[in-house]
């Protein structure tokens, strides 16, 4: 079975990631802009990828710059913005018909990188300031973005939980900044710190898809060229002290959400890291594991109960929803389900199970292109260089005093409980 | 075996129908990890009145039914099929629609041994007293997720506005209350009308060896015994043209207000090529309309009374069709008058222009391509196509062949203020 191989080449001021393939109909380009999450810049920073995708100085209106990618076929053009441990990432992400699959030759790859360098390069600013009305329509909508976080309550609760639990740490600060500083923002604010972040960023671009390395590479080097840097990686943080600490809020909500945070102690990159992936998929990541199985098969207490591993801030997030009046029940299931794993009560037949199912996981993450971007991007996070057939082979030779090792690793740090009005004991 | 080659878009489909009535399509990816198979019956939330295998009555089942048979499919004598396939290193899954139910798995090895327990744990059903009273807990926990989800609510608010009889209305889950009186006998009715081979479509797309996996569900077919098929009777009331309600408005813990306005459609009896050219033509209006290109969005947006969760959507199926536009907004009853506004405008479709036609239908034509990339969305719009008579691949041609005269008479057919309605979400003051 083919394992994705990347070829990644420095050019200047940012790297180059190539992944030859011919399993899609597409090829996908993905920009990544990564700097430390600061508390002064995290607003900005989020406004930032919005302002640029809404037009540029050669397509001045976002029904110009949508109409141009229609006739490219329906190319897609998206930002993202995302939080990797302490970093605040955004991605600029174009999918483009391959089309050796159309009546007609036009070259959308290099056409597709022409737009994307457009757009990064060539924005609507004029005296070093940003469009005035480009940038008011776009404060005004990630304002309504981050107001709607609270209309989610999955999102939201999992939101509160993170702001309780790493209240002194730049990573309870939201990817999509803070509503209270939109409004001050001003356009030449904005093109200052954008200059800033091109200068200073890690600046990565991946091209996925049936291409051809050496021309893509020198299609990318005739066109994109920034200054060069060194990005700074962010020092390892000695694990704080934890202790346990319970939250509990009061909403008009029919159902409970119950939000757990742990401290795991491991990052990606750690010799630990794959015991611990295979940990959660014993524990809480599937439906064979033991959240699953014992607080929504045996007990009947939910729909959803699981959990997940964020991989570079070292934290491991229970979820569940459940009936407002059964906190404690759910909360002890939990609970000693974690013990048993501190325990070792798991079988062989657990664990074998488990690495079946992350290592099949992986590989159909690798089957779209966005998952091998995803999957590959933790290199750049955490500065490792960990190829995908040596994922496969370190899940395969976890073993169980290894779980049990990296399970006793794991503090509980917060519940956090969003509850239904009146249902607060 | 019969083979229908694609040649522009290098695709492979195999094809055959069992004896026993079902349908079976293998479709090779070569180059991709994962295999991914959907086993689905064409049953869905609005089968709730019919006449029960070897009856001849009409019944009428409590709401929410079919999806709780899904749930309790996965649950057996001996545990339970999820631990199963994760010992097989796949994942299952399953979902009900308005219209079918489907079972999945998607593994990157154990293929054969995969089909088969998907197989067989569709086509041995076993329901106890017991597992039925405890799966209320977790499907009403469903049921209090969706409540709290503003989202869920707008959408099937703004269903339960156009429909005053058709089930579409119906929440796929039900409700608490209707939950509470399905019963293990009900659940066996039920899946003995509608779970027959010949209502059901098995669909396997990956880089599989075709005439192996053929044979393998030949011979487990094979040794199965089944009643004779029979063709099942479903009963619908009829529906007026009229919407149901006007307007809806629904106040949430919520701080942003949304908006819905959606639209009855009219002539959703059709199949086969009519259908889709209908259904794709007025996603292409749809899309001139609102689109990201588009003048009114670029208006709209930049007026601050929607932001990037604008979106669209039409869906048709037999005997029912809705479309609906909105997204998250400041002013609902502007939004609401202003989308109004454009509709009724555009009734003649005499702004639309051959560029922005042209530009809209190669828009479809990629996201097309996009979509085939996924094996996920080629065997469920495959099955869902293939029981409305409909061919997947047959998109790229259809809306090739979309003339400025089609998408007129899609505008005239579906736009009318007396099949409009509103649906709010508005802050709880």
């Amino acid at each position: 079975m083919a394992v994705v191989s990347e070829t990644i080449k420095e050019l200047s001021g940012f790297k180059l990631h190539m992944v030859k393939t011919d399993k899609f109909k597409t090829n996908t380009i993905i920009f990544k802009m990564k700097a430390p999450l600061q508390k002064e810049s995290v607003t900005k920073r989020a406004l930032l990828p919005n302002v640029l995708q809404s037009n540029s100085k050669k397509f001045p209106t976002t029904g110009k710059l949508r109409g141009y990618l229609d006739e490219l076929y329906g190319a897609t053009f998206y930002i993202d913005l995302g939080k990797k441990g302490e970093y605040h990432t955004i991605s600029f992400a174009m999918e483009v018909a391959n089309e050796r699959f159309l009546s007609d030759p036009t070259p959308l790859l290099k056409t597709a990188i022409d737009f994307l360098v457009e757009v990064l390069t060539n924005p609507n600013a004029d005296g070093g300031e940003f469009h005035k009305e480009t940038l008011e329509k776009e404060k005004r909508s990630l304002k309504q973005r981050i107001q709607s976080i609270y209309d989610d309550k999955m999102k939201y609760s999992n939101n509160r939980l993170i702001e309780e639990m790493c209240k002194e740490e730049p990573y309870s600060l939201h990817v999509h900044g803070k509503e209270s500083e939109v409004d001050s923002i001003k356009g030449k604010d904005l093109y200052d710190y954008y200059q800033k972040a091109l200068a200073e960023d890690e600046l990565s671009l991946y091209i996925i898809g049936d291409i051809e390395e050496q021309e893509v590479e020198q299609m990318v080097n005739e066109r994109f060229t920034f200054s060069s840097r060194t990005p700074h990686a962010l020092e390892k943080k000695q694990p704080a002290q934890v202790e346990e600490n319970v939250i509990k809020e009061e909403q008009d909500v029919k159902q409970g959400k119950l939000n757990i945070g742990y401290r795991t102690n491991v990052t990606y990159g750690d010799p630990d890291y794959f015991a611990l992936q295979v940990f959660n998929g014993v524990y809480g990541g599937f439906s064979h594991s033991k959240l699953f199985i014992n607080v929504r098969e045996k007990a009947s207490l939910a729909y959803y109960a699981a959990s997940r591993v964020e991989s570079h801030k070292g934290l491991l997030m229970v979820m569940s929803g459940i009936d407002n009046s059964n906190f404690e029940k759910a909360v002890s299931i939990i609970k000693e389900q974690m013990q048993a794993m501190k325990n070792g009560d798991f079988s062989d037949e657990d664990l074998i199970q488990t690495k079946a199912v992350i290592k099949n996981q992986l590989l159909e993450t690798l089957d779209t292109a966005r998952g091998i971007v995803e999957i590959l991007y933790h290199n750049v996070v955490a500065g490792q260089q960990i190829q995908l057939d040596e994922w496969l082979q370190r899940i395969d030779a976890v073993t169980k005093e290894e779980v049990v090792q990296v399970a006793n690793k794991i503090q509980l740090d917060t519940i956090y409980f969003l509850t239904g009005t009146g249902a607060t004991k | 075996m019969e083979k229908i080659s694609f040649d522009q878009l290098q695709e492979e489909l195999y094809h055959e129908k069992l004896e026993n009535g079902l349908e079976v399509y293998i479709l090779p990816k070569k180059g991709f990890n994962k295999t991914y198979a959907t086993f689905t019956t064409k049953y869905g939330s609005i089968d709730n009145h019919f006449v029960p295998a070897g009856k001849k009555e009409l019944v009428k089942v409590p709401d929410g039914i079919a999806h709780f048979l899904e749930h309790k499919l996965f649950e057996k004598e001996n545990g339970d099929v999820f631990q199963q396939f994760s010992r097989q290193g796949a994942s299952a899954n399953a979902f009900t629609s308005f219209t079918r139910t489907a079972y999945l798995f998607s593994s990157t090895s154990d293929v054969e041994k995969n089909l088969e327990t998907l197989i067989d744990f569709v086509q041995y059903p076993y329901f106890s007293e017991k597992t039925v009273e405890k799966e209320k807990g977790i499907i009403g926990q469903e049921i209090d997720m969706y409540d709290d989800n503003p989202d869920w609510r707008l959408y099937f608010g703004a269903i339960q506005n156009l429909f005053e009889n058709h089930p579409v209305k119906i929440d796929i889950a039900g409700t608490k209350e209707s939950i509470a009186e399905i019963t293990k006998d009900m659940l066996y009715e039920c899946y003995h009308t509608f779970y027959h081979p010949s209502n059901m479509l098995l669909f396997i797309v990956g880089p599989v060896q075709v005439e192996e996996i053929m044979k393998q569900i030949k011979d487990n077919q094979a040794k199965k015994s089944f009643p004779p098929q029979v063709e099942i009777e479903r009963k619908f009331e009829s529906e007026k043209e009229d919407v149901s309600e006007k307007k809806l408005v629904l106040p949430m813990n919520v701080h942003s207000s949304k908006c819905l306005v959606s639209i009855k459609a009219t002539d959703t009896e059709k199949q086969g090529e009519e259908m889709l050219k209908q259904e794709l033509t007025t996603n292409v209006l749809l899309e001139i309309l609102f689109g990201r290109s588009s003048e009114n969005y670029d208006k709209l947006y930049s007026s601050g009374l929607i932001d990037d969760t604008f979106s669209f959507d039409y869906t048709q199926e037999k005997g029912f069709g809705f479309a609906m536009i909105g997204g998250d907004t400041n002013s609902p009853d502007q939004l609401a008058d202003e989308i109004k506004r454009i509709l009724t405008e555009e009734k003649s479709s005499s702004n639309i222009t051959v560029e922005s036609l042209e530009r809209t239908k190669k828009k479809k034509i990629g996201a097309f391509l996009r979509a085939v990339n996924s094996p996920e969305y080629i065997a469920n719009q495959f099955t869902r196509y293939a029981f409305n008579d409909m061919n997947l691949f047959d998109v790229v041609p259809v809306l090739e062949a979309i003339k400025i005269e089609d998408i007129q008479e899609v505008g005239k057919n579906l736009i009318s203020e007396n099949r409009m309605a509103i649906c709010q979400v508005v802050p709880k003051s």
